[in-house]
């Protein structure tokens, strides 16, 4: 019985180990091709993106059968409403990846504007939250998770200078409002892909302590 | 900060990290941050942690020891017995948890070599003054077995017979009454009403485990012993049980040991997991089984050890 479900317990984390690779590895090409504007890969993103949602499914089928024949209990139990809940923010991440790369498409139909935002810094900062909040989870490592919630608020200052910036931009080159409008929307992607990071983290930390921390009950 | 983009993975090497995590990281997956070290069970045990005491307990208990011979069976056990709760006792087989719940109303007198030290109270009276006397006692801290023993006598006679030989009816009428309550709070009086010159043991598993509980609500108890009462019943008779559980508990304090964690978790609201003697944790149902603080406890329930 314990064998079996321990076998259970391994595959499912292998399967949400291979689920958040592929969406890390998506994250990655969102970002390039912010950088490159290349419609090729930004179609790639969105083709691919069903790749992610059968994962996602599935581990969720995993986690309802481990749930109604083990019925498993403290840290089991926590780690299979960790893994829903992390399920759920890597399948939307994917969704960012590709919201990113259709605003690169619209983008990328036209070469010259008169005004650029330089995504590079967000784009990493975000992507590092990723990786980390995924480390954390793979080393079951707290002070990398708490690391990340720290990260969110450097990406929000980011997104409020976008704001500001492409307002601006707006007001001064309104027959670009088209473009600015997808560039500003580029911002709120990454900024939701920070979000779902954020929560990773939070759901690794309820995963070692048992105690619920959003919502900023940690400070 | 660690922001190289180079860092996530290409195609390339994707697979070759998956392998990686899977196999040498993410094994034991076994958080301990929290958790009391494991504690060599030779050595003299610490305080049970978590809340062991309540503001106004029915039972309390103190520093209980249990001999068979020179056998220590239960070390150092602390707890109170809150009123209007059910509290459970799991743990391996041997842990302890059957002879504890023995100590509360002494029915370990009757076995021959046990001794029992240390302090155990019924609403501040000391149960082991040389001055009491049991049989009252046992009338207030009532106990079902695992097994259904009815007497052989009719259903009526099963639960009149206590009521009788303590004097708690002046009349054949109060007697009816008593009986009819009694079946009434066992949940057994609609399947019984028409047949109670009927033998107890003629009902079935479930109703007879019903009728034991008529039977120890019947002296008009105050704590009621449960010793696995649901291990020799049906999934159906062990949900009218734990039904029953629950509505007797606002009458009764409910002190039920049980091997199934399920049952634990849906009948009680404090919960005590004992190991070799020791009781090691005792906290709310809902937080022992979401987030137990010793790791023996966690090891336990989660099927890691048994």
């Amino acid at each position: 019985m314990t064998k079996h479900f321990d076998r259970e317990l391994e595959k499912l984390k292998k399967k949400i180990l291979s689920l958040s690779a592929l969406v890390e590895e998506r994250v990655y090409l969102a970002i390039k091709a912010i950088e490159s504007r290349d419609p090729d890969l930004a179609e790639r993103i969105i083709r691919s993106d069903h790749e992610i949602d059968e994962i996602e499914v599935e581990v969720e089928e995993e986690c309802l059968k481990i749930l109604a024949l083990y019925q498993p209990v403290a840290v089991d139990l926590r780690l299979i409403v960790t893994v829903i809940k992390i399920n759920n923010d890597l399948e939307r991440i994917g969704d960012e990846a590709v919201n990113i790369a259709e605003r690169i498409q619209s983008i990328a139909k036209r070469s010259t504007y008169s005004f650029h935002f330089d995504y590079t810094e967000m784009a990493e900062i975000a992507a590092a939250m990723l990786k980390q909040s995924l480390d954390a989870l793979v080393n079951l490592d707290i002070d990398t998770a708490f690391r990340v919630l720290t990260l969110d608020d450097e990406v929000d200052d980011i997104q409020s200078k976008a704001y500001s910036q492409i307002k601006k931009a707006m007001g001064e080159h309104p027959e670009e409002m088209t473009y600015l409008i997808n560039l500003y929307l580029i911002s709120r992607h990454l900024e939701r892909i920070a979000d779902h990071a954020t929560n990773i983290a939070e759901e690794v930390i309820y995963l070692i302590e048992g105690e619920i921390i959003r919502h900023g009950n940690y400070l | 900060m660690d922001t190289q983009l180079s860092i996530i993975p290409t195609d390339q090497d994707k697979t070759e990290r998956i392998d990686i995590r899977s196999k040498d990281r993410m094994t034991d997956l076994r958080p301990g941050k929290k958790m009391e070290p494991l504690k060599d069970h030779r050595d003299e045990p610490g305080a049970t942690i978590g809340e062991p005491f309540v503001e106004d307990p029915r039972m309390t208990c103190r520093d209980v020891n249990v001999y068979y011979g020179n056998k220590r069976a239960i070390r150092n056990v602390s707890v109170d017995i809150a009123g209007n709760e059910v509290i459970s006792m799991i743990g391996p087989s041997g842990c302890g948890k059957s002879t504890f719940i023995r100590c509360l109303n002494r029915m370990n007198d009757t076995i021959e070599g046990c001794r029992v030290t240390g302090e155990i109270t019924l609403d501040g009276m000391d149960i082991y003054d040389k001055h009491v006397d049991v049989v009252p006692l046992r009338a207030q801290v009532g106990m079902v077995f695992q097994k259904p023993n009815p007497f052989p006598k009719s259903i009526f006679d099963n639960v009149a017979y206590g009521p009788k030989i303590h004097g708690l009816s002046r009349s054949r009428l109060e007697l009816d009454e008593i009986v009819e309550s009694s079946l009434k709070k066992a949940g057994l009086w609609k399947e019984v009403k028409d047949q109670l010159d009927q033998p107890g043991t003629s009902l079935s598993g479930g109703q007879q485990q019903r009728l034991c509980i008529a039977r120890a609500i019947a002296v008009g108890p105050e704590v009621i012993l449960m010793d696995e009462p649901c291990s020799a019943l049906d999934p159906i008779a062990t949900g009218r049980i734990e039904d029953l559980i629950h509505e007797l508990r606002r009458q009764f304090s409910i002190v039920i040991v049980t091997h199934s964690m399920q049952q634990a978790a849906r009948v009680s609201q404090r919960t005590a997991y004992f190991h070799l003697g020791n009781l090691i944790e005792v906290g709310q149902t809902d937080q022992v089984f979401t987030s137990p603080r010793h790791r023996l406890t966690q090891d336990y329930i989660t099927g890691r050890i048994g």
